[in-house]
């Protein structure tokens, strides 16, 4: 199992927000989180990704059969794990492709590796910038700045292209995308999905999920996974609303 | 949220050994410690000068006498003694320098070290050096290139010798020694730096620069530079330094003065990276230094460029007098302080001419438990109608324990002038850095990357060659080829 959750529990400050939540991940697999707000589900992804203030009061999180908790967040993120943000971050002064460069020679050198050729780097970045349709010129664009919404997005799955991870994470990346970006987004994925990499899809809608088909969704509710299902559960969710969740947890 | 893993990281990041603390051993010659007329004439019998120039240290020095040293500065500067300090200390010379061969193997290794190249064909091409070891230029590189252009580019004993009419026309002219207590100190006592001069209509085809090195212990460095930039003439100079490793204080009191006739352009930019002490703030140099251009024809123009990252102790305000019509000053400056660094540095811009312009762009970067200020003056004249300025100056915390403190003084003497000033304070985010580290990014190698984005548009401003260095120093990891 490529990731392994267990009875994970998490405070920020004190308190307690995530309750014991189980969830596994095999290899190939698309997995689609949902839930109402403040249920969690941008907190499950940074404790998965390390964020400090995040404590891990109970459980463990096994990825590529090592429990990672404790492990740094760069470590994690060079052993393969992604990241793209429900609220990308501005870097003013750092252009694109400096921040890709300098992310993807860490990754080497975490592996032993040398750093990669500019030719080799420059011709990466086209490659993907087509996948994700972004023309511009990315070196002189910093990392988020003035972005509208859509790009920062389309801008989080580039990157994604880029680091080529094993586990992705995606938090709402589809929100407040016209019916364009959310193609892409969504192309994105699938180009990039194999059989030995995997996507956790955190989403409010499943709008997304047509476009990214799920092999399993599960409804978060107050900390933990309350239902796990096939594809049909987010189409039952989006019929009866959260207040079935709810209801039938109550 | 909790601040103190941040400031942890911080800390290592911040703590890093300076590389350059090594001392050489090398056969010195030195004048006896203490300052007194009889020190004054021993230096300058030593540099061999004509009674003229002895004329003028001793002017200055009698005028330093009557001057107290300053405190104003957001600084906690200890009152010197100055007469524990040598004022003169030079290796010693095998020979006249003047090829390779006869320089000693010793300094050039010195200088090899550095990363300074005292060996023309292992230079990158494009750039001249001045190699300066305390009190004495060791090596100027390329001069015969530069000699067929007619610009001159030497020591300032060496022009002192072969150009007295020069250098005694222009030396002090825009800094004089009355201007405040080390300028008055330096003018006395100065030692060795560059002169460099471009006639009429000439553009310097290589990039000029300057290496100072203090070696000896309890030695001063007061250095003097001179540039004059002829009618229609331009040059970029560079100027870098470091300093050994040592326990007690070291005082560098240096002095440059740039002079722009008409439609000439200087552009004068300084990597700074005197000893700064170790983390407990003991040792460092007292980097306390006048820099001043006149751009004294019309449209002339000179650029400041400083990146300053060394020293215990920082005093300095490079300047302009923008004397001619549509003449224009620039200052940009990144300064970076950590652990008990002190620096309090910003500019002048004196606008006289009508329609004069200046750009002050500064970038402070506290760390540690330094204090980082910018003091800035800009003064327009009555008779300067429609002079323009624009200040911008933005600080960036590492940490909750340094200070950063902006101090811009503005006195506008006419209606037509249009003077804007703009100020930020901010921190590294606790996002920004995750974000990084998200993408596989250590945390230092993350610090650096945001530290060189808020620091790009000063960056920009430094020659290649400098940039480079200024990237390390800003402890920044990627290549320059692509970014
Ligand atoms: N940094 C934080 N400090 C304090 N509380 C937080 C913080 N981040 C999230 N929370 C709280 O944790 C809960 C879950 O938030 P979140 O994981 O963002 O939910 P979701 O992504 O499902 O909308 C919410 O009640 C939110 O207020
Ligand atoms: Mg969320």
């Amino acid at each position: 199992m490529l990731l392994n959750i267990k009875n994970l529990h998490v405070s920020i400050g004190g308190k307690e927000i995530l309750k014991g939540l189980n969830l596994g991940v095999n290899e190939g697999e698309i997995h689609a989180i949902m839930g109402p707000n403040g249920t969690g589900k941008s907190t499950l992804a940074a404790a998965i990704t390390g964020r400090e203030g995040y404590e891990i009061t109970e459980g463990e999180i096994w990825y590529k059969g090592k429990n990672i908790v404790g492990m740094s967040p760069d470590d994690r993120a060079n052993e393969g794990i992604f990241l793209s943000f429900q609220y990308p971050v501005e870097i003013p002064g750092v252009s694109i492709q400096n921040f890709m460069r300098t992310a993807i020679n860490a990754k080497r050198e975490y592996n032993g590796q040398a750093p990669i050729p500019t030719v080799d780097f420059l011709k990466m970045m086209k490659e993907k910038q087509a996948m994700v349709e972004i023309t511009e010129k990315l070196q002189n664009r910093f990392v988020n700045v003035g972005f509208s919404g859509g790009e920062k997005k389309k801008n989080e799955i580039f990157q994604m292209a880029m680091l080529e991870p094993s586990l992705a994470i995606l938090d709402e990346t589809d929100s407040g995308l016209d019916i364009d970006a959310l193609r892409i987004v969504a192309n994105g994925v699938n180009h990039l999905h194999r059989p030995d990499n995997a996507f956790v899809v955190i989403t409010h809608y499943q709008r997304l999920l047509d476009y990214i088909v799920p092999d399993f969704v599960h409804v978060m509710y107050d900390g933990r996974i309350v239902k796990s299902g096939g594809k049909n559960l987010a189409l039952e969710l989006e019929e009866k609303g959260y207040e079935w969740i709810k209801e039938s947890n109550l | 949220m909790d601040t103190a893993p941040q400031n942890n990281i911080i800390n290592e990041v911040t703590n890093k050994e300076y590389e350059y603390g090594f001392v050489t051993d090398i056969e010195t010659d030195f004048v006896p410690k203490g300052l007194n007329e009889d020190i004054v004439r021993l230096i300058s019998r030593k540099k061999e000068e004509p009674e003229w120039l002895l004329d003028f240290r001793l002017k200055a020095f009698r005028h330093w006498l009557t001057l107290k040293q300053p405190n104003w500065g957001h600084l906690h500067l200890p009152q010197i003694d100055y007469q524990d300090i040598i004022y003169y200390a030079a290796p010693k010379k095998r020979s006249e320098k003047q090829s390779l061969d006869e320089v000693d193997p010793e300094l050039l290794a010195t200088f090899d070290k550095l990363g300074i190249s005292l060996d023309e064909q292992k230079r990158l091409s494009g750039v001249a050096v001045d190699a300066v070891m305390d009190s004495t230029s060791v090596k100027t590189t390329f001069q015969d290139t530069l000699s067929k252009h007619g610009i001159i580019f030497m020591s300032f004993s060496e022009a002192v010798k072969n150009h007295p009419d020069l250098v005694r026309k222009h030396l002090g002219t825009v800094v004089p020694y009355t201007d405040n207590f080390f300028a008055a100190l330096n003018s006395a006592v100065f030692s060795d730096g560059s002169f460099c001069y471009i006639p009429k209509g000439v553009r310097c085809p290589l990039e000029l620069s300057t290496y100072f090195r203090i070696n000896a212990a309890n030695t001063g460095q007061f250095e003097r530079t001179l540039i004059v930039a002829e009618e229609g003439a331009y040059v970029s100079y560079m100027e870098g330094c470091t300093a050994p490793q040592r326990d007690e204080n070291q005082l560098h009191a240096a002095i440059v003065e740039i002079i722009a006739e008409t439609d000439a352009e200087v552009k004068y930019s300084t990597v700074q990276n005197w000893y700064p002490g170790d983390k407990n703030g003991k040792g460092g140099v007292y980097n306390l230094v006048t820099k001043r251009g006149l751009c004294r024809g019309d449209r002339s123009k000179i650029s400041w460029t400083q990146v300053e990252t060394g020293s215990a102790i920082t005093w300095k305000y490079p300047g302009c007098i923008l004397k001619g019509d549509h003449s224009v000053g620039e200052f940009y400056s990144v300064a970076v302080t950590n652990n008990y660094q002190e620096a309090d540095t910003g500019t002048k811009m004196i606008h006289l001419g009508k329609n004069t312009r200046s750009t002050i762009i500064s970038k402070g970067i506290s760390s540690g438990h330094s204090q980082n200020s910018y003091r800035g003056l800009v003064r327009v004249a009555p008779n300067a109608i429609n002079a323009r300025n624009y200040s911008q100056c933005d600080s960036l915390l590492l940490g909750d324990q340094c200070g950063a403190h902006t101090w811009p003084y503005v006195q506008c003497g006419n209606e037509s002038s249009i003077l804007e000033h703009e100020a930020t304070t901010s921190k590294i985010s606790e996002d920004q850095l995750f974000y990084c580290q998200q993408r596989g990014i250590p945390t230092e190698k993350a610090i650096g990357l945001i530290v060189n984005g808020y620091a790009k548009d000063v960056l920009n401003k430094l020659p290649m060659e400098f940039a480079v260095e200024a990237q390390k120093l800003l402890s920044i990891t990627l290549e320059g080829s692509v970014g």
